[in-house]
């Protein structure tokens, strides 16, 4: 993982391997299928990829728990092997390179200096800017300043996980370190999200395989997520969609619906509001995914995931209280109290009315007869 | 906070505050108001006057076989799409399930592709309704913004909804949230409009009734 090897074209790097170029061309068009993209990004993303030498890809943890990086290790289309050792240089990363220290810094400053303007950024985690930044540092300087200077030289910012693209667990109310996204301060560079917590491992490698191949950043929606991995909600996919249209619930998660795979939506499935690709590449290459295993989307890739209530309530149920949830006892007390004020008022209004009649009756007794 | 948050949060939690506010203030007031004494000696017993009190809610919630011909074809409507808006509010399950966290009770549903039918149908009924309204030369004569807007929000309240099951018009979370606004809408405008005819009509039918019967008229 030194820098001396990514100046070797990818496919100087495959032939070293014994790797030929028609298996290449093959494993660039499952890679190309696999991200939806159109039949003939497979030939020319393995065109582009054999005569580039591998692109820099400079890897920061900040306040996170390592999930990403451990879901990234777990992609099967491309492989981590494969995308590490033959597609990209990943010259710094501190949980995988053997490196560290001093060592491991001087690795970084010297990827981001060699490959100035051309390197990919991907952050992991969100940047906590509370107490001068001192919840997260690393080598004694804080997130922030890591974050700033790094994203000075990147060609562009792949955010991995929830916590770099919308703050995540971190920005959770009520955010005591003042956690912020990378968005908040990267605002000059491209930037991709690949949310979740933690993000598909085939999402984030296919989003970095997509920048190094086309050297564009793909098209993204309205939260910077790609939309070939994020234009779909988990329920539009879901496999179980169609109990959700034949009105078919399960109330429990071990009752008989549970165990005819009945619609998760009276158990606070957030499929229908969550954009990901789990219901379709899903997880561990392509064996299950949450909702496949029981339980019901948590909604995980959405902004405020943590602080949209219970995972347990239903999307249509009433969400104000503290966990997120409304008891019938909270609502009694609600309407008790605003029926009780709406007596007193009605009481106070029709004694004003009875007042005003009164004294039109009195006007009108006292008026001359005859007039 | 995002839409469908705001809907379901704060904006509901003031929704169901003002509307019980409302309700609680029409009908307290309206029942303590001062009734004018009714100085005729009665013509039926007390237990005879409210009996037919009762009557009349069934009798008057009924056409007049008279006047059939003129009024049956807007009755008829009327009731349509009442029962229609009953099946699709309280027989959609996530509607029940949005009523038992607030009441804490939830009964069977039919299925959503029914209700969707149900929604397009009684949607169909209210738009016969509004066309109704302002072509009858009398009826628009005796409408007013009340009248309109009570029709618009309820309207709004079954459009937004069948968009949100159906997946149209934009992002569900997006369509569900400005479906949940409306029905907040709704129930900040229900006590003050036409819309209080709900809690209204029984019981001035059975006051009605009652009080004819005390003139020894029957219902």
């Amino acid at each position: 993982m030194t820098h001396a090897k990514s100046e070797l074209t990818v496919g100087e790097m495959l032939l070293r391997h014994g790797i030929s170029r028609r298996s290449f061309i093959k494993f660039c068009t499952a890679t190309a299928s696999a991200m939806a993209l159109p039949p003939w990004m497979g030939p020319a993303m393995a065109e582009q990829l054999r005569n580039s030498p591998r692109p820099s890809v400079v890897y920061l943890s900040f306040q996170e728990c390592t999930g990403c990086l451990e879901s990234l290790t777990r992609s099967f289309a491309p492989t981590i092997e494969d995308l590490i050792f033959n597609t990209i240089s990943l010259d710094y990363n501190d949980t995988l390179m053997a490196a560290s220290g001093e060592a491991a810094e001087s690795a970084r400053a010297k990827a981001m200096q060699d490959n100035f303007g051309k390197y990919v950024l991907v952050v992991d985690g969100s940047v906590p800017t509370g107490a001068g930044g001192a919840y997260c540092t690393a080598g004694g300087r804080s997130a922030e300043d890591t974050l700033r200077e790094a994203a000075k030289g990147a060609a562009a910012v792949v955010c991995v996980g929830t916590c770099a693209a919308f703050g995540g667990i971190p920005f959770a109310d009520p955010n005591p370190t003042s956690a912020w996204p990378v968005s908040a301060i990267v605002g000059d560079k491209p930037l991709i999200n690949v949310s979740g917590c933690p993000p598909m491992p085939e999402v984030i490698t296919g989003t970095l395989l997509q920048f190094v191949t086309t050297g564009r950043v793909p098209d993204l929606d309205e939260h910077r997520r790609p939309k070939v991995f994020f234009g779909n909600t988990i329920h539009d996919r879901c496999y179980r969609r169609p109990f959700y249209d034949q009105g078919k619930f399960a109330k429990t998660f071990d009752d008989e619906g549970a165990r005819n795979g009945w619609c998760l939506y009276e158990l606070g499935c957030k499929g229908p509001t969550t954009y990901n690709a789990c219901a379709t590449i899903k997880w561990n290459g392509g064996t299950s995914f949450p909702i496949q295993s029981g339980h019901g989307c948590i909604g995980c890739s959405e902004p405020g995931f943590w602080d949209k209530g219970s995972f347990y309530s239903p999307l249509s149920a009433p969400a104000w209280g503290k966990a997120g949830e409304v008891s019938p006892r909270q609502v009694g007390e609600l309407a008790g109290a605003a029926v009780a004020a709406g007596a007193v008022l009605g009481l106070a209004s029709a004694g004003v009315s009875r007042l005003r009649q009164r004294h039109g009756e009195q006007h009108t007794d006292n008026e001359p007869k005859g007039s | 906070m995002d839409l469908l948050s705001f809907a379901r949060g704060p904006a509901l939690k003031v929704a169901l505050a003002v509307f019980c506010l409302g309700v609680g203030w029409r009908i307290v007031g309206f029942w303590l108001l001062r009734h004018r004494r009714n100085l005729n000696k009665p013509r039926a017993s007390v237990l005879k006057f409210l009996s037919e009190g009762f009557v009349a809610v069934g009798s008057r919630s009924w056409p007049h076989r008279e006047f059939i011909g003129r009024t049956g074809a807007g009755e008829a409507l009327g009731y349509s799409y009442h029962l229609g808006l009953f099946a699709v509010v309280l027989l959609f399950t996530p509607h029940i399930l949005f009523l038992g966290s607030l009441f804490g009770v939830t009964w069977p549903g039919l299925p959503s592709s029914l209700i969707t039918m149900i929604s397009v149908l009684t949607l169909t009924l209210f738009l016969a309704v509004l066309f109704r309204r302002v072509t009858n030369p009398v009826m628009r004569m005796l409408s007013n913004f009340d009248d309109y807007f009570s029709w618009f929000i309820t309207a709004l309240v079954m459009v937004t909804g069948l968009a949100a099951t159906a997946h149209i018009g934009g992002p569900y979370q997006i369509i569900l949230g400005v479906h949940i606004l409306s029905v907040d809408v709704l129930l900040i405008w229900f006590p003050f409009g036409k819309l209080m005819h709900a809690f209204y009509i029984f019981p001035s039918r059975a006051i009605n009734g009652a009080l004819l019967a005390r003139k020894g008229a029957v219902s």
